[in-house]
């Protein structure tokens, strides 16, 4: 069986003056999943999004959205896309309802009312239909958006940092719509700067950094990849060098300090490494320990390391200073 | 994109705008006692300190606020473009499969509409103060549909500045300052008593241009002797005004929309 990309790019590129926002952006979603693009602010994700939602033209590369060619076949990308993000959002001045039915008005969408009511209550906006959005809380105010996107069921919907700024009941509740859809069959491109937001909801994530995807994979897959993060905090900082070369030991991995904090840390790929072991090791070589950790990686030391294996990997080192 | 498409999306829009009058009616309220207060403070403050006897000078300055307050269209246009562009809302409807000119057709006839029903209380304010029709019944029909025709033409200058914009406040600040506009022209003043150079200059200004057409129309003030073209042919130069502004400003405003 051949899979069916919903979302395909190759190569897309995107200027703005002399930054190079993307640089060659390559994508493949396949049907019916969720791919999540994962990377810090200004790595290009949103730029990679306006691109393919026809805000933004390309100035170099191709992309297919459903079969649709982004830039010859624009009106018919935007038939089978919906968009939700913080650049893109409902009219304030009017209610939640008054903008679901605009809504549905230029989708050509027939009979809304009662569709518009499920709508309405599906995302718990019942009771505040008919209320002006502006006076939404930032979790209603994104429902309502999202709603809006959903007016027509897309085949491809876009969420642009759709929890960004969101308390934690309320980035639950977009999560459990992002699965709803993805279980009913619609593709979903998601960004985020949050690890843990990918790994909820993405069946593959992109990580993507400086305007380029720097890997894809599952989120099981990259956790592996990336391994997790060892540190200590000791009370003398002149046994760091000494936590250090235990870490080394353990691990093979190179440490980095923190001498501020008098923190000695690594990352590693090995997963038989465990909390009491790493204790035992460093107390056996007298490390006055104040504290010991070991987690999963922050999104920062993500791409520390995957940019610091890209520098010896391949010759991209001279383009950091324009992204930058 | 098809005609059909276009009436279509236009009309979802301009239903859009009709909304959020009907949603904030104090706004307009607001906008409409304006020209009505501006019409007391000229005409009663101002006016007795001219050498035109008052209710004559009332009479003139009725059709001056009239198109004053037309060329206010800028600042409308503009401050609407540029929240829609600056709060997302532009770009939501930009991935949407709508005509591209439906958004910024349907703000401008919305505002057309908001104008219209606008116009008769200050209408209203001008016959309480003495001013009169004066000539026939057709002409100040057309006075009319020329005003309108000129509002229509300053929200599409307005609507292409805002979708420029860099950003709300810049939009607000510079729509503001259009309200000098019909300082320099003959709105509230005959610009038969200003220096040469200054004169002409303010007889190029559209706002003069429709100003003496209407009052022309309405039969209030005769058109003034030795005046620039414009003003000397004020319905044809009024129409010329508007075909340009209009010629020039909705395709770039309908262009500026589909491909920032």
């Amino acid at each position: 069986m051949t899979t069916t990309y919903t979302v395909l790019s190759e190569g897309l590129e995107k200027r703005f003056g002399q930054v190079r926002a993307l640089r060659g952006l390559d994508l493949a979603v396949p049907e019916g999943t969720v791919c999540g693009i994962l990377g810090p602010n200004g790595a290009g994700k949103t730029t990679a999004v306006r691109l393919l939602t026809t805000l933004l033209r390309p100035d170099g590369g191709s992309a297919r959205i459903a079969g649709h060619d982004l830039v010859r076949e624009a009106a018919a990308v935007r038939r089978v896309i919906g968009v939700t993000g913080q650049d893109t959002t409902v009219d304030g001045d009017l209610t939640g309802r008054q903008n679901l039915r605009l809504f549905a008005r230029l989708h050509r969408v027939r009979g809304p009312a009662g569709h518009i009511d499920a709508l309405l209550e599906r995302f718990g906006l019942t009771e505040a239909a008919d209320r002006a959005a502006s006076g939404y809380s930032g979790g209603m105010r994104r429902r309502l958006d999202l709603a809006a996107s959903l007016v027509r069921r897309p085949r491809v919907l876009f969420l642009d940092e759709p929890t960004t700024g969101l308390d934690p009941a309320s980035r639950g509740e977009v999560w459990a719509v992002v699965r709803e859809l993805r279980d009913e069959g619609t593709t979903v491109l998601l960004t985020t700067q949050y690890l843990e937001e990918a790994d909820q909801l993405a069946d593959d994530i992109a990580l993507v950094d400086r305007g380029r995807v720097a890997q894809t994979g599952s989120p099981r897959h990259l956790k592996a990849l990336i391994g997790s993060y060892a540190e200590a905090v000791v009370a003398d900082p002149a046994a760091l060098t000494r936590a250090a070369a235990v870490l080394d030991r353990l691990t093979g991995g190179e440490p980095s300090f923190d001498h501020e904090r008098a923190a000695v840390g690594v990352v590693t790929r090995d997963s038989t490494l465990t909390l009491p072991r790493l204790v035992r090791e460093l107390d056996a070589a007298g490390v006055p320990l104040l504290d010991v950790t070991l987690r999963p990686p922050t999104l920062d030391e993500v791409f520390l390391r995957l940019t610091d294996d890209r520098t010896t990997d391949e010759h991209v080192s001279d383009d950091r200073a324009t992204a930058a | 994109m098809s005609t059909l498409a276009l009436a279509h999306d236009g009309s979802a829009m301009l239903g859009r705008q009709l909304l959020r009058v009907r949603n904030n009616p104090a706004l307009v309220i607001l906008t409409q006692t304006m020209p009505i207060t501006m019409l007391l403070f000229f005409g009663y403050v101002f006016g007795s300190a001219l050498a035109m006897p008052g209710a004559e000078y009332r009479s003139f300055l009725v059709p001056g606020l009239l198109v004053a307050t037309a060329a206010n269209g800028i600042m409308t246009g503009m401050f609407q473009a540029a929240q829609d562009v600056h709060r997302g809302v532009t770009d939501r409807l930009r991935t949407l499969p709508v005509s591209r000119a439906a958004v910024p057709l349907g703000q401008a006839v919305a505002d057309l509409v908001v104008t219209a029903v606008g116009t008769v209380p200050f209408l209203l304010a001008g016959l309480a103060v003495g001013w009169r029709v004066e000539g026939p019944a057709p002409a100040a029909a057309g006075a009319l549909g020329l005003l309108l025709l000129f509002r229509f033409a300053c929200v599409w200058t307005g609507i292409f500045l805002g979708l420029l914009s860099r950003s709300e406040e810049a939009a607000g600040q510079l729509g503001s300052a259009t309200f000098m506009l019909p300082l320099l022209s003959n709105a509230y003043i005959p610009t038969g008593g200003l220096p040469g150079w200054l004169r002409t200059l303010a007889e190029w200004n559209p706002i003069s241009a429709v100003t003496t057409a209407l009052r022309d129309l309405f039969g209030n003030a005769p058109v003034p002797e030795g005046a620039a073209w414009p003003v000397a042919h004020p319905v044809a130069g009024s129409l010329a005004w508007c075909a340009l502004l209009i010629a020039v400003f909705a395709p770039l405003a309908v262009r500026r929309y589909a491909r920032p």
